[in-house]
């Protein structure tokens, strides 16, 4: 019985010191998250085909024909 | 009859248990000091945020491609970073490097083993590393000889207790990630075969791995079905941060391209958005009408678009900004295993329990 308690036991201190440096972290607000997320989106969105789509004639895998290598 | 115990044993009993009772007492003492921190800056919802983004259009994505090949369930998939090659490994024990160009198949090697879950294409495009029920990683130099035995170059490099879910290759051929259904993730020097470091902290099977986007930046996340998915710190083996607001299984975690933050996908029919500096769950992806899995996300270039394959067989492509779904493809005639965007951004493949493989743009 004792050998069960002693491993709860450092299981258990395990996770306070775990949950010591979880509760230590520097967090940002969401309204300051989301914003650069929206940035970022918008910073990228110009380059990014599948969003914006580009011509079938630039985009290998929308051209039907296989490339011939000549 | 039973004789008393010795009273030093009774009080050394007594002890142990009051000091545990006092560590469960400060765990939940941090732990609700944790939701408190966290709903401080819970401000605003993202959603209500990007009201004022411009909503998207319509989108067209077809199928433009169908790889054609393995003889059982596609498991998984990597691009190579050459934006056409594609390996994928399947439940037959087979690993097909395709050029998904033409379609063809450029090299096969079968494993020792049935469900290869995992398979990885290396930075340098020269070798793929898979695994799957052999509880191994292992990589296979690709050669440009077509007709050499690949299985002959095989190098074993890593080695769990349990199946290997996912592998990836650090920013170099040097380096692999692996996470392993014995519930720890760990690196490895490809060489050497040599364990660097191992990540210890999920409750049972990981499932899904992904590493941080930036060169500098040496953290990468990981899912699994105690539900959590956890940020780890690859030179310490520290878990940093730890999210756990799914309802089951975490198949699929991917970073968002800025690397602030990640979604996920779970078996509670959800993808959800983590931000790692709001620490917080950001975004739900759902609806009513989805109540299968999720086996697989991956996010646009942009970050705008979050695809997810599903075990309905269907692909759903989520407005991340909005919450909003945009787009629901179909074309697999079973679930959806296995989905990633291409290097550039032009394309997404999936993978299926159909056997086949699509390129869709």
């Amino acid at each position: 019985m004792n050998m069960s308690t002693t491993n709860n036991i450092a299981q258990a201190r395990k996770l306070v010191e775990q949950l010591r440096i979880e509760a230590g972290f520097e967090r940002i607000k969401v309204s300051k998250a989301a914003a650069d997320l929206m940035s970022y989106c918008e910073q990228h969105a110009r380059s990014d085909p599948l969003l914006v789509g580009v011509p079938t004639s630039e985009n290998p895998f929308k051209d039907k024909k296989p490339c011939i290598i000549l | 009859m039973r004789s008393p115990p010795i009273p030093e044993m009774a009080t050394q009993e007594v002890q142990l248990n009051e000091t545990l009772a006092h560590l469960k007492t400060e765990s939940d003492t941090l732990k609700t000091k944790l939701e408190e921190e966290r709903a401080k800056l819970h401000d605003v919802e993202l959603h209500q945020v990007a009201e004022k983004v411009e909503a998207l259009g319509q989108f067209v994505m077809k199928t433009r491609r169908t790889l054609k090949g393995h003889g059982n369930k596609v498991l998984c998939m990597d691009w190579c970073k050459d934006k056409r090659r594609i390996v994928s490994s399947s439940q037959d024990g087979k690993v097909i490097v395709w050029d998904a160009f033409t379609t063809n198949k450029e090299h096969a090697v079968t494993m020792p083993c049935t469900w290869v879950m995992a398979c990885a294409y290396a930075p340098s495009g020269c070798a793929v590393a898979c695994g799957g029920l052999d509880n191994k990683c292992s990589v296979y130099p690709l050669s440009l000889d077509k007709n050499e035995n690949l299985a002959a170059k095989k190098k074993s490099v890593a080695m769990h207790t349990n199946y290997l879910s996912a592998c990836c290759f650090t920013n170099s051929d040097m380096q692999i990630l692996t996470s392993s259904g014995d519930g720890t993730c760990a690196l490895w020097d490809v060489e050497s075969g040599q364990l660097l470091q191992s990540f210890h902290g999920h409750a049972a099977d990981v499932l899904c791995l992904d590493l941080a986007p930036s060169e500098t930046a040496n953290t990468f996340v990981s899912g699994g079905c105690d539900k959590k998915a956890n940020v780890w710190d690859m030179r310490s083996g520290q878990c940093i941060q730890s999210f756990e607001t799914h309802e089951s299984d975490i198949n699929s975690v991917r970073y968002y391209p800025s690397g602030d933050a990640f979604a996920s996908g779970s078996d509670d029919a959800t993808c959800r958005l983590y931000d790692l500096r709001a620490d917080r769950e950001v975004a739900i992806y759902s609806k009513e009408s989805i109540i299968f899995g999720v086996s697989s996300v991956d996010f646009s270039l942009s970050g705008r678009l979050l695809f997810g394959g599903y075990n309905d067989y269907t692909i759903n492509v989520w407005d991340v900004l909005k919450g909003t779904r945009v787009s629901i493809l179909f074309g697999h005639e079973n679930r959806v295993s296995t989905l990633r965007v291409s290097p550039d951004g032009t394309a997404f493949c999936t993978g299926s329990w159909d056997h086949t493989l699509r390129i869709w743009a």
